[in-house]
């Protein structure tokens, strides 16, 4: 399905620590805004595609934007892993002509029900993530990763400066746009190392934001998303993987723990594309914390295993760098979608339209979540 | 908000682990056909695809793989202790089994008795067996780890 569909349209709301509109007013506005960004009538749509965690349901959606009749819709799990096996499996049913126009979508208010899985939980914990790690005080996602986190710094000699590197990258990019939380907000190597600890050795500033709003992105065919407003991503390639003997979150209960989900995605998506990782101008890499972007740098293969720390030294991964990652400011910095304002912004830097633009951007990489089963997005411009 | 300590819910696969973590024994679960061990346990060997499984008694000894150390905010039961240590423990047996716990200093000491900074991955550690803690539901043995020697 190679350049066979491609994203026509992107839409958010606006993002903030707390919005007083519901999930579904949210879902609803940035749908809208991402069809009006192609210069789509809603009652061409006939795909939807959404995170199991999303909180607005298919028909509700398509009930008051006067959808047509939809002749597809799916959902992809595991949280922060699933992003871009949405949009991904929206392009799949347009290139197979299940559907002509889909719409791939997250909404979600930090305070909700389910949008915390880890909040609420009963005094009993079951299923092989929780069992065996929350009764010992592995309580939250931070906890989790802090322990992976101690391991790779362990074994590969990286430090917290690393891990700075992602946090300052990102920020520095949100200070160029607008629409990030944390705009006008500065952040130093100071402040980063003097911040409180969450899970140590990871500190505030290791951890994303959390935020409320919406993102939303319309998938039509290549031929069609030609013929509308806007230029076309077009969708290149993508993966998903769910690795052999993997274990979402907790994955050190398998032979080799450093090497994540990333890896089996990342050997679908170059094998199924033209490109490999030294022809990707600008990358957005899943950044719920900041060691998941030194993960994703070596299973992508930007760089050998163990040297992404040495990668984000001296601005590797800011404008002007080795590889430009996270413009728009990302979870950490811009908002915490799971994942999804990162694929807005692929879109944008194909577009030329990123408020922390890579010069005539071509080839842009989408990662979701490393740590859980994840997936990934090779867009395209059609030039 | 729940008030105490969260408790594993035990089912077909997983109670047998602390069956015998009440008895003082640490055992882990292994394919009765090839032998491979897993962790954590289930109904199917990954190797070799036999449902026939056995509970294997270890030394109990092993070497840290990682830990963390957990600030607030977190439930009460926690944070009244933190920042506490959480350990993964590789067995001596072997390296590719790992069990999440807690370094302590005595048997049925509090999980921030040992000072983080001076945990070190590699350390060796020896299992022990704290008293029963009970919600109502049936007493459970949380196995933890003491530095060895």
């Amino acid at each position: 399905m190679k350049d066979r569909a491609a994203i026509a349209g992107i839409g958010t709301t606006e993002y903030a620590k707390e919005l007083d509109r519901s999930e579904r007013r949210l879902a609803l506005e940035a749908i809208l805004a991402a069809l009006d960004d192609a210069g789509l009538d809603p009652a061409e749509v006939d795909g939807l595609s959404c995170y199991s965690m999303e909180a607005t349901e298919e028909v509700d959606i398509a009930r008051n934007l006067g959808f047509g009749d939809l002749t597809y819709f799916g959902k992809v799990p595991y949280g922060g892993g699933a992003g871009c096996g949405v949009v991904g499996q929206a392009a799949m049913a347009v290139a197979t002509g299940q559907c002509r126009v889909a719409i791939a979508w997250r909404s979600r208010k930090r305070g909700s029900r389910g949008s915390r899985p880890w909040a609420g939980v009963p005094s009993r914990v079951g299923g092989d993530q929780q069992r065996w790690t929350r009764p010992y005080g592995v309580l939250r996602p931070v906890d989790e990763i802090a322990l992976l986190t101690r391991r790779y710094l362990h074994e590969y000699g990286a430090t917290r400066d690393h891990l700075a590197n992602v946090a300052l990258a990102a920020r520095r990019h949100a200070n160029l746009n607008p629409a990030a939380m944390m705009f006008e907000r500065k952040l130093t190597r100071d402040d980063y190392l003097s911040a409180r600890w969450i899970s140590e050795p990871l500190c505030l500033f290791d951890n994303c934001l959390e935020s409320d709003g919406a993102a939303a992105v319309v998938i039509t065919t290549t031929e069609q998303a030609r013929d509308l407003r806007r230029p076309p991503a077009l969708v290149h390639a993508w993966a998903q993987s769910l690795p052999r003997q993997h274990q979402t979150m907790t994955n050190f209960f398998c032979d080799d723990p450093m090497r994540g989900p990333a890896w089996a995605c990342a050997a679908k998506l170059w094998a199924l594309s033209d490109a490999g990782p030294a022809d990707v101008d600008v990358a957005q890499l899943y950044d719920a914390f900041s060691p998941l972007v030194l993960l994703s740098l070596e299973g992508y293969g930007f760089c050998e295993r163990g040297e992404a720390g040495a990668f984000t030294d001296d601005g590797g991964i800011e404008i002007g760098g080795r590889l430009p990652v996270n413009t728009s400011g990302g979870g950490m910095s811009e908002a915490y979608l799971h994942g999804f304002n990162l694929i807005v912004e692929a879109v944008r830097q194909v577009r030329g339209t990123s408020t922390a633009q890579v010069p005539d951007a071509e080839l842009s990489l989408v990662t979701s979540g490393e740590g859980v089963p994840t997936g990934a997005l090779l867009l395209r411009s059609d030039r | 908000m729940i008030e105490g300590l969260l408790l594993p819910d035990l089912d077909e696969e997983s109670a047998p682990f602390f069956h015998y973590a009440a008895q003082g024994q640490l055992r882990v679960q292994r394919c009765a056909a090839c032998g491979a061990r897993r962790m954590p346990p289930r109904p199917m060997c990954p190797r070799c695809r036999s449902f026939d499984r056995e509970w294997e008694q270890v030394s109990g000894r092993g070497t840290i793989w990682s830990f963390a150390v957990p600030h607030p905010p977190l439930l009460p039961a926690y944070a009244e202790m933190a920042p506490y240590n959480v350990v993964v423990v590789e067995l001596a047996e072997d390296p590719g089994i790992r069990l999440v716990g807690n370094l302590v200093a005595t048997a049925g000491g509090r999980l921030d008795e040992v000072d983080p900074a001076d945990i070190r991955i590699g350390e060796p550690v020896q299992v022990v067996f704290p008293p029963p803690i009970d919600d109502g539901r049936g007493p459970v043995v949380l196995p933890r780890w003491t530095r060895l020697g």
